[in-house]
């Protein structure tokens, strides 16, 4: 495990983006290259799991697009991802959301924490 | 035919120059000692013997010391011979990732599988079992189903793909590519899995 971390600490650049947690909701800015373009295309959604550990950790994030749920893995520390913002911050009880799958409509949202500073 | 011996570290994911999540295996492959040189004159054919691992004393048997001992080599726990070594290499010597293999190599890795125990047709060869749950059919879902013909031969052919021990046996997969190489470490990462489990024995050859 150790030869393995040692590995990712010499080959994988960590991407640093703020604090999310399950539950908020965030915008994913993604680099997408077609042909010699490049542009950035967004994802906007709440995330409903945080997966793994250390270079290869992943996250979900999940939306309603045009009726249908849409749900996207990401890997954390992919060179692609340019950054990830935090819209807002869900208060949610669990940290992984697969209930929200059979939930449509109003139920299908996820209060706002508020934070008083 | 080059190629090193080396350990099963475990398998993880790199990120390609694109961007791509690559799924890899990290191979560790320490020096290997050159034990015996064989060629045209001595033996008829081309090759190198290397060494992996240091060996207890008590686990080297007699004949195998003097093996040892001729070559001026410490005892080792593996030994594997590999045809038409391409690099010079005289006895005693050490053979480093560095010396066989480079980024981009097309590699076959060679192991010992994982044992699955005593299985049955579908898992081990692939069948797709007989018929349908509904229609008649009971007990038959992963039957292997006919092995043969009556009377004539009225015996099963030689071979007949049936249930029993499944893994545990060599296995060579080709074709693998070498994504990174980190010879300070004697680490090598191969694209794709290798056959075994955590810390066994990896024969990777190019």
């Amino acid at each position: 495990m150790d030869i393995i971390k040692s590995v990712h600490d010499e080959i994988t650049t960590i991407n640093q983006f703020p604090d999310f947690k399950s539950g908020d909701n965030v915008s994913v800015s993604y680099s997408i290259k077609e042909g010699a373009k490049e542009r950035i295309q967004k994802f906007k959604g709440d995330v409903i799991q945080i997966k793994g550990h250390g270079a290869t950790k992943t996250f979900t994030v999940r939306k309603i697009s045009n009726g249908v749920g849409v749900e996207r893995i990401f890997p954390l520390n992919s060179p692609n991802i340019v950054d990830v913002e935090v819209l807002k911050r869900g208060k949610v009880r669990r940290s992984r959301l697969f209930y929200l799958r059979d939930l449509v409509g109003k139920k299908a949202k996820i209060k706002e924490r508020k934070i008083f500073k | 035919m080059n190629g090193l011996i080396g350990k099963k570290i475990g398998m993880t994911s790199v990120f390609g120059e694109d961007g791509s999540n690559v799924a890899c295996t990290i191979v560790e492959a320490l020096p290997n000692k050159v034990v015996q040189v064989k060629d045209q004159d001595s033996d008829g054919y081309n090759s190198v013997q290397l060494g992996y691992g240091a060996a207890k004393d008590k686990n080297v048997t007699k004949p195998m010391r003097g093996h040892f001992d001729k070559a001026g080599v410490d005892p080792v726990k593996t030994l594997v011979e590999f045809r038409d070594f391409e690099i010079e290499k005289r006895v005693g010597d050490n053979v480093t990732i560095e010396d066989v293999f480079e980024e981009g190599d097309i590699v076959n890795a060679i192991g010992t599988s994982k044992g699955k125990g005593f299985q049955g047709v579908v898992k081990r060869h692939g069948f797709k079992g007989v018929g349908d749950a509904t229609h008649g059919q009971h007990n038959r879902q992963r039957a292997p189903g006919s092995i043969g013909a009556g009377s004539t031969p009225s015996r099963v052919y030689k071979g007949m793909r049936m249930a029993g021990q499944d893994g545990g046996r060599r296995v060579k997969v080709r074709n693998l590519r070498i994504v990174k190489v980190l010879s300070e470490k004697n680490l090598i990462l191969v694209q794709g899995a290798v056959p075994g489990h955590k810390g066994s024995l990896v024969i990777i050859e190019k």
